[in-house]
Order: structure tokens, then sequence, then C-alpha cells
């Protein structure tokens, strides 16, 4: 595990400035471009809508970043593990559901967290609906990367119709995994 | 005027959870608000170069080609080029928010757009094998990304159904 760690640890770091640069380079040719074709006048309005919309979301960020801060050191792992780990039924793909909307932290947080469900006892369905809410309807994320991208109206109605989602992927790999458990053994962890 | 009243409770939020953490100690307090003021400044230069590169991606991308296959009238078959695009988009945070935004603000539909994000959040296929599977059981990761994938067709068909955003 500790291997993983380290490793998932060096490939986001590396991945993410990867990320950052190429999309630095596309943007900066891309405005060259803008600037060459239409003239400093859209350039500007461009600068100008964009850094807006940046700088309206701003203090939502950080409101983000500070509720994760403060969330991941008040809600350890251990107490949503135990939470979801040992509950069944629909019951526990909405605790899982909750869990993972409200649980920061990126994938080396969430997956051992989903790991260790399925080592407690909890089926496969919760723990998929757990990452499938993180995934979907982190807080987390929505604040701190979708808002200044896309605006709060837009990201509302994205969250919306992504509410049932992780009751459905639960519910499908429950199925799923029923088959899966009779043709190949029920282990998961 | 929605967006400060998001922004009044999200604050009203941080003061609770602060003062929670300040009640149990002092140093879980400190701890709490230099991570979170940490991440905040680390995360402003990236954010900052995907909108704002998103606005002139957007600007030189081909209108005509993106409305045509995942425009607003491109219906189903735009939900299903958005989905693959997500699920092959490599990289990290930065790179598939900087795509989504760009293809909005370039004549793509608000359904097409979120079934992109959310293939992209669910079943981005680097991310499977670069992280997931080293994580979890190999069947796990396999079982959840064939469960997730009418997902985001479901999100798509629900915000066309919704007429919304």
């Amino acid at each position: 595990m500790s291997t993983h760690d380290f490793m998932a640890g060096r490939r986001r770091v590396r991945s993410f400035e990867w990320s950052t640069a190429v999309i630095a380079a596309i943007s900066i040719t891309a405005a060259v471009a803008v600037y060459l074709r239409d003239g400093f006048d859209k350039f500007k309005s461009i600068l100008a809508s964009d850094f807006e919309l940046f700088a309206g979301m701003m203090p939502k960020m950080a409101a983000g970043c500070l509720i994760a801060a403060f969330v991941i050191r008040l809600l350890p792992r251990e107490v949503v593990t135990r939470v979801v780990g040992t509950e069944s039924g629909l019951l526990g793909l909405f605790v899982a559901m909750v869990m993972g909307a409200v649980l920061p932290g990126g994938p080396l947080t969430i997956y051992p967290v989903a790991g260790a469900f399925l080592v407690l006892g909890a089926d496969i369905g919760t723990a998929i609906a757990f990452i499938t809410a993180w995934n979907l309807l982190g807080y987390n994320r929505a604040l701190i990367w979708e808002m200044p991208f896309f605006g709060p109206e837009f990201v509302g109605w994205r969250i919306l119709v992504a509410l049932p989602l992780p009751i459905i992927a639960g519910l499908l790999a429950r199925a799923a995994g029923r088959l899966v458990a009779a043709r190949w053994g029920d282990k998961w962890t | 005027m929605i967006g400060i009243g998001v922004a009044v409770l999200l604050w009203a939020l941080v003061a609770t959870l602060a003062l929670m953490a300040a009640v149990r100690s002092k140093a879980l307090f400190r701890e709490g608000a230099r991570e979170g003021a940490r991440d905040f400044v680390v995360l402003i230069p990236r954010v900052l170069v995907g909108v704002v590169g998103s606005g002139y991606i957007a600007a030189i991308m081909p209108q005509e080609f993106i409305t045509t296959w995942i425009g607003p009238n491109s219906g189903l078959t735009g939900i299903t080029i958005a989905t693959l695009a997500g699920a092959a988009t490599p990289g990290g945070a930065v790179v598939g928010f900087s795509i989504g935004a760009a293809a909005l603000k370039g004549g793509a539909g608000a359904p097409q757009v979120i079934a992109y994000s959310t293939a992209w959040s669910l079943y981005a296929l680097q991310r499977l094998v670069n992280w997931e599977i080293w994580m979890m059981a190999p069947r796990v990761v396999w079982l959840r990304a064939a469960v997730s994938v009418p997902l985001p067709f479901l999100a798509g068909i629900g915000a066309m159904l919704l007429g919304k955003p």
C-alpha cells in the first residue's frame, strides 16, 4: 500500500504540472491567434469577462479549501469507514452517497476508504455509490474547480441531474456484482 | 444575487467548522486554517490558467464544427460524442474543465457538456489505468467503470428534459 501511495503521489504531482503546462501553452497560442485575427479589443474583452468570472468565484474557492481542510480533521476517515461499512440495503447506499459528497480529498483519500468498506463487509454497491458520489457530488471539486469555469448556475443544475446517479450506480453494481460473484467468486478486496 | 447568498452560506459554514475545530484544540484550528489557505494559494494559478485559457481556446475553435456535433440541437448523438470525448480526455482536472468550458463557450449544448464532464469524472481511461487500478482490486475498478457507462447519458438526458441550465 505504501508503495502505491508513494507512486500515486508522485504521479499526481507530475501529471498535474504536465496538465497545466499543456493548457497554458495551448491557451497562449490561442490568445496570440485571437489577438492577430481579431485585434486587441477582442483579446481584451475575453480576458476581462473570464477574469471577472474567476474573481467572482474566488471567495467561494477559498471557502471550499477551508471547509475541506476542517472537515478532513473533524470527520476522520475511520469514522466514515465505520458508518458506511456497517450499513446495508438502500439506506447503506444513501449513507455512502452522503459521505462521498461530504468527505474531501483526492483519490489518495477516497479509494483507500472505499476499499476499507469492502474489508468491513459492505457490499460492492455501497463502495461504488460512495466513489460515484465523490466524483459527481463532491462540494470540494464543485467549489474549487467547477464554479470558476462554469459559474454557479450551471454547476447547480449539473449537480441536480447527478443527484440520483450514485444510487443508480450502486444498484447496478449490486446486480452486476451478483453475476460476477456467481461466475468468478465473491472476492472484492 | 444567488451567488452572494451561496458565498455567505459557505463562509458561515467555514466559521462553524473553524469554531468546532478550535473547541477541540487550538492546534487543530491552526492546522486546518493553514492547510486551507495554502491549498487556495496553490490552486489560484492553476485554475486561472484554465479559466482564462478556455475563453481563448473557445474563440479560435471552429464554432460551426462544435455546434454541428455537440451543439444544443445535437441530441443523443452529441451526448454520445461528448461521453466518448470525456472517457478519452487525458491529464488532470485543469484539462477536463478547460475543455468543457471552452466547448460551452464555443457553442456546445449544456446537456452535452454535462455528459462530457460526467464521463470524464467517472471513467477517464487514463485515470482508471494510472490511479484507480493501483489502489483498488482490478475487478472493482472494471465493475465500477462498467456500471458507470450509462450515467453520463442519464445526466445529459436529464438536463435535456429539464431544459436547464
